[in-house]
C-alpha cells in the first residue's frame, strides 16, 4: 500500500567517478575516492567503464523533493511531467512528488492512474503523485482515501489551499487509520490571510499591498498539531515561512506529536525586502510569502536543529504572461528545482549558517524519510541515486535557459555557486552537464 | 529615448519637489489671465488611461494637458479593451504605437504603472494605483500647504482616519516627511497598517486629542467600499464620535485638508468642511496647476535645458 514512484525506463548507468569527495551524512560516509556505478548499482569492478573526473567535486545522495507542481493535467503551457522532471534532474533530484492542485484536481483513482502512466513514459527521474484530501480541493467531502492509496498515491494534500474546516480535517486524520496515507498540509487560516498578497509588515505597508500575517500560518499549524495529537495521526507541514510556526512545531514535537515539516529554498534565502525595489516584483510573489529577516533566521535555525525536517522547493511554474502583471493580479509561485541546491549552498553553507552535511541530509535522505519513500544512499550495493556537484562553479541564474518550461524564478540574475554536473536517478543517467 | 516617470512620490527628491512647486506657481499666474492656455506642450500627446473610476483627478489631468496645448486622449475603464480580457501590457503596447509622450494612468492595482513603464518609451504619471500611491495628490497638497500655511519644513501634519486603504496618505506621509514636516497618524488601530512607524516614519496614536499639536489636520476618507463585510470599525456612528474632525476638536489657526470625495458627517463635520479653516477647495483648484507643472517637468525639463528655457519663455510670453 505504499506510494508508487514511476520513471521512464532507460539503460542502467555504468560509470566511474574518480577522485571525488563521497559524502552521505545519513550513512556516515565521507571520504575521497572512486565511486563505481555498474549496471545502475554502486560498487563492482571499474574496468571497461567510462571515467569521469571528480577531482575537487562532491558526490552526494540524489536529492529528493517532496513538494513540486508539474501542472499536469490542465496547465501544460507552464510545465509538464517531462520538462518538470528534466528540471529536477538538472537540479540533482532523483525523486519528486507532485501536488494534486491541477485542473482537474487529482481527486480520483482514474486521474491518478493516468498520471502514473504518463510518468512511466516521460519522467526523467522518479515521480510520485499526491491526491487531494477533499473532492476538488473544496474542503468538504473526503476523496476516496482508501482507493487512492491502493492506486499508488504517495500522500494526500489540498496544497494551494488549506482545509479550512477543523471538522473535515479531524475526519481526514481519523480515516488515516484506514487508508494509511500521510496528510501533507498547506497551512493558512483564510479568515486571516484574506486577500493578502505578501507578508504583512513594514514593506507591505509602504507599498500599499494587502498583507498575509504570519499568524495566519501559525494558528492553523497549532490547530492541526492539536488535532493530530488528538487522533495520534501523522502529518507533514508544507512550506513553513514564519518564526511563529517554528515555535508551534517545536512545542508539538516536544510533546510527541507525529509531525514533520519542510521549508523552501526561497524562504531560507530571501526576505520580503526583495519585493520592494523590483521592476518585476511578481517573481517574488508566492504563498506563503517571503517574510522578515527574523523569520528567515528562525527557519535556518530550525532546519539546523531538525525542528524543520527537510527542504522542499514548492516548484511552481507559471506562464510568463501571467507573471507580467501587477503584483496583486499575478499568480502565487516560483520555480525552484534547478536552483535549489545552489541557492541554499550560496546563501546558507558559504556564509556558515548551515553545515554542508546538514544541507545534504535535509535535501536527500530526510525528505524521503518524512514521506516514507526510498531513501537515496551511497552505500555499497545500493541502486545508484546520486548527484555530482562542483561546489566551486559560479553561474548567473538565467544565463543558461531553464529546463523548466517556465522562468518565474526568484533567483534570476543572482550569481550562485554550486553546479550539478551529473545526476543518476534510480540507476539511470538523468542529467549530464556538457558545457 | 525613454522618458522619466512619476510613479511614487519617492521618485522625486526635495529639489525636484521644490522645482515642480515653483513651476506650479508660475502656471497659477497664467490661470489668473483671461486666456488660460499656453503653447508649452503643443504637438505633444498625453494619453489619460483611467482604469478605475475617477472624476476629479481625470478632469484635472485632462484640463491640465489642454491648458498646455497638448493633444489629449482619454480612455476610461468602461468600454476599453481591458474588459475584453486584454492584458495591461497589450493595452500599453497598442497605445504606444501612436507615439504618446505621457501616459497618465489610474489603475485598481498597486504597481500597474511600473508594468506600463516597462513597455513604453513615454513618461508614466501615476494618477493613483490601488492602495499604492498618488504622487500628484501629494504634490498638490504640499503646494497648498506652502501657499496657505507657509514653509513645510518644521510643520506638524496629522493624518486622521483610514490610513490602511489610503494611497493619499501613503504618498502624503512620505511627501511631507521628505519636505521636513513632522507627521503623525491618529486613527483606530484597525485602520493603521502594520509597522507604520517603521515603514513611513509617522508616529501613531489612537486618541483624537493628539491632533492638538498639529498645524495641519489632514482628514482621510473612510473608504467603506474597500472594507467589505464586518468592517474595520464597530460603526460609522462610533467612528464619527471618536475620530470625526469637527470645530470642537480643533483650535483656532489649525488648517484642515481632505482629498475628497468627503463623507460629510463621518470623518469630517459638514460645518467644518465648508469653513475657511478648511483648505479643501484650494486643494481642488491647485490640482490643476500642479498637474500642469508635472506634465511640464516631465516633458520640457529639466535635463533638456534649451527646450526648458524655450518652454518657460512661452509661458511668460503667453
Amino acid at each position: 500500500m505504499s506510494g508508487r514512484l514511476v520513471q521512464r525506463p532507460g539503460a542502467p548507468a555504468g560509470l566511474v567517478i574518480r577522485g571525488a569527495r563521497v559524502l552521505d551524512p545519513a550513512a556516515g560516509i565521507d571520504h575521497v575516492g572512486d565511486l563505481v556505478i555498474r549496471d545502475g548499482r554502486l560498487g563492482g569492478r571499474p574496468d571497461g567503464l567510462e571515467v569521469i573526473d571528480g577531482t575537487g567535486k562532491v558526490v552526494v545522495p540524489g536529492l529528493v523533493d517532496v513538494h513540486v507542481h508539474l501542472r499536469v493535467p490542465g496547465r501544460e503551457e507552464a510545465e509538464d511531467i517531462a520538462t518538470g522532471t528534466r528540471a529536477a534532474a538538472a537540479g540533482g533530484f532523483v525523486t519528486v512528488l507532485a501536488m494534486p492542485n491541477t485542473e482537474p484536481v487529482v481527486d480520483s483513482a482514474a486521474i491518478l492512474g493516468s498520471l502514473l502512466e504518463t510518468g512511466e513514459r516521460e519522467a526523467a527521474v522518479r515521480v510520485g503523485f499526491y491526491a487531494a484530501i477533499t473532492t476538488g480541493q473544496q474542503g468538504e467531502g473526503l476523496t476516496e482515501h482508501g482507493d487512492l492509496a491502493d492506486s499508488g498515491a504517495v500522500g494526500l494534500s489540498d496544497d494551494g489551499r488549506p482545509v479550512t474546516s477543523a471538522r473535515v480535517m479531524l475526519r481526514a486524520l481519523q480515516y488515516q487509520r484506514a487508508a494509511g496515507l500521510p496528510l501533507v498540509l498547506h497551512e493558512e487560516d483564510p479568515t486571516l490571510s484574506g486577500r493578502g498578497v505578501m507578508h504583512e509588515g513594514a514593506i507591505s505597508t509602504r507599498l500599499g499591498l494587502e498583507g498575509i500575517p504570519s499568524v495566519s500560518e501559525s494558528v492553523q499549524v497549532a490547530r492541526d498539531c492539536a488535532l493530530a495529537a488528538y487522533e495520534d495521526a501523522r502529518i507533514h507541514i508544507c512550506h513553513v515561512s514564519a518564526a511563529e510556526t517554528v515555535e508551534e512545531l517545536r512545542l508539538a514535537k516536544a510533546r510527541g506529536v507525529r509531525v514533520t515539516a519542510e521549508v523552501s529554498p526561497h524562504h531560507l534565502c530571501l526576505t520580503d525586502a526583495a519585493v520592494e525595489p523590483e521592476v518585476d516584483p511578481a517573481r517574488f510573489k508566492m504563498n506563503p510569502p517571503l517574510r522578515e529577516p527574523s523569520d528567515r533566521e528562525a527557519l535556518i535555525a530550525a532546519l539546523v536543529d531538525g525542528t524543520i525536517d527537510c527542504v522542499a522547493t514548492d516548484h511552481a511554474p507559471h506562464a510568463a504572461q501571467l507573471k507580467d502583471a501587477p503584483f496583486e493580479e499575478a499568480p502565487f509561485g516560483v520555480i525552484g528545482l534547478e536552483t535549489a541546491f545552489a541557492s541554499c549552498f550560496t546563501h546558507l553553507v558559504l556564509p556558515g549558517l548551515v553545515p554542508l552535511e546538514v544541507l545534504v541530509r535535509r535535501m536527500s535522505s530526510d525528505p524521503a524519510v518524512c514521506l516514507g519513500i526510498p531513501v537515496p544512499t551511497l552505500a555499497d550495493g545500493a541502486v545508484a541515486d546520486l548527484a555530482l556537484i562542483d561546489l566551486e562553479a559560479v553561474e548567473r541564474v538565467g544565463e543558461h535557459p531553464f529546463h523548466s518550461k517556465s522562468t518565474n524564478c526568484a533567483f534570476t540574475g543572482e550569481e550562485l555557486r554550486g553546479r550539478v554536473l551529473l545526476t543518476v536517478a534510480n540507476g539511470q543517467v538523468a542529467h549530464r552537464r556538457t558545457a | 529615448m525613454k522618458r522619466r516617470s512619476l510613479i511614487a512620490i519617492t521618485d522625486l527628491d526635495r529639489a525636484d519637489v521644490a522645482r515642480i512647486l515653483r513651476t506650479a506657481n508660475r502656471f497659477s499666474e497664467v490661470m489668473g489671465r483671461d486666456i488660460k492656455k499656453v503653447p508649452t506642450l503643443r504637438g505633444r500627446t498625453v494619453v489619460n488611461l483611467f482604469l478605475e473610476a475617477s472624476t476629479r483627478t481625470s478632469t484635472s489631468f485632462e484640463l491640465a494637458a489642454k491648458r498646455l496645448s497638448a493633444d489629449v486622449v482619454s480612455i476610461k475603464g468602461s468600454g476599453s479593451s481591458l474588459e475584453k480580457g486584454e492584458s495591461l501590457k497589450d493595452t500599453v503596447l497598442t497605445l504606444e504605437a501612436y507615439g504618446p509622450d505621457v501616459f497618465v494612468m489610474r489603475h485598481p492595482h498597486v504597481g500597474a504603472c511600473r508594468i506600463a513603464a516597462k513597455h513604453t518609451q513615454a513618461a508614466v504619471v501615476n494618477a493613483g494605483d490601488g492602495k499604492g500611491e498618488h504622487p500628484t495628490q501629494a504634490l498638490l497638497d504640499l503646494y497648498t500647504v506652502e501657499r496657505e500655511v507657509g514653509p513645510i519644513d518644521g510643520l506638524h501634519v496629522a493624518f486622521v482616519g483610514d490610513v490602511l486603504h489610503s494611497r493619499v496618505a501613503r504618498s502624503g506621509i512620505a511627501g511631507f516627511r521628505m519636505m521636513g514636516a513632522d507627521v503623525s497618524v491618529v486613527a483606530p488601530p484597525t485602520l493603521v497598517p502594520r509597522d507604520l512607524e517603521d515603514a513611513l516614519g509617522a508616529s501613531v496614536s489612537a486618541d483624537i486629542r493628539d491632533i492638538a499639536d498639529a498645524d495641519v489636520v489632514y482628514v482621510l476618507r473612510m473608504q467603506m467600499e474597500r472594507m467589505g463585510r464586518g468592517g474595520h470599525v464597530p460603526s460609522l456612528r462610533e467612528y464619527a464620535a471618536r475620530f470625526g474632525v469637527s470645530h470642537e476638536r480643533l483650535r483656532p489657526g489649525q488648517r484642515v485638508m481632505h482629498a475628497g470625495p468627503m463623507n460629510r458627517g463621518v470623518e469630517i463635520t459638514s460645518a467644518l468642511a465648508d469653513d475657511p479653516q478648511a483648505l479643501i477647495e484650494r486643494q481642488a483648484a491647485n490640482g490643476l496647476v500642479v498637474r500642469m507643472a508635472v506634465l511640464y517637468d516631465l516633458l520640457a525639463g529639466p535635463e533638456d535645458a534649451p527646450a526648458a528655457r524655450e518652454a518657460l519663455a512661452s509661458v511668460t510670453a503667453a
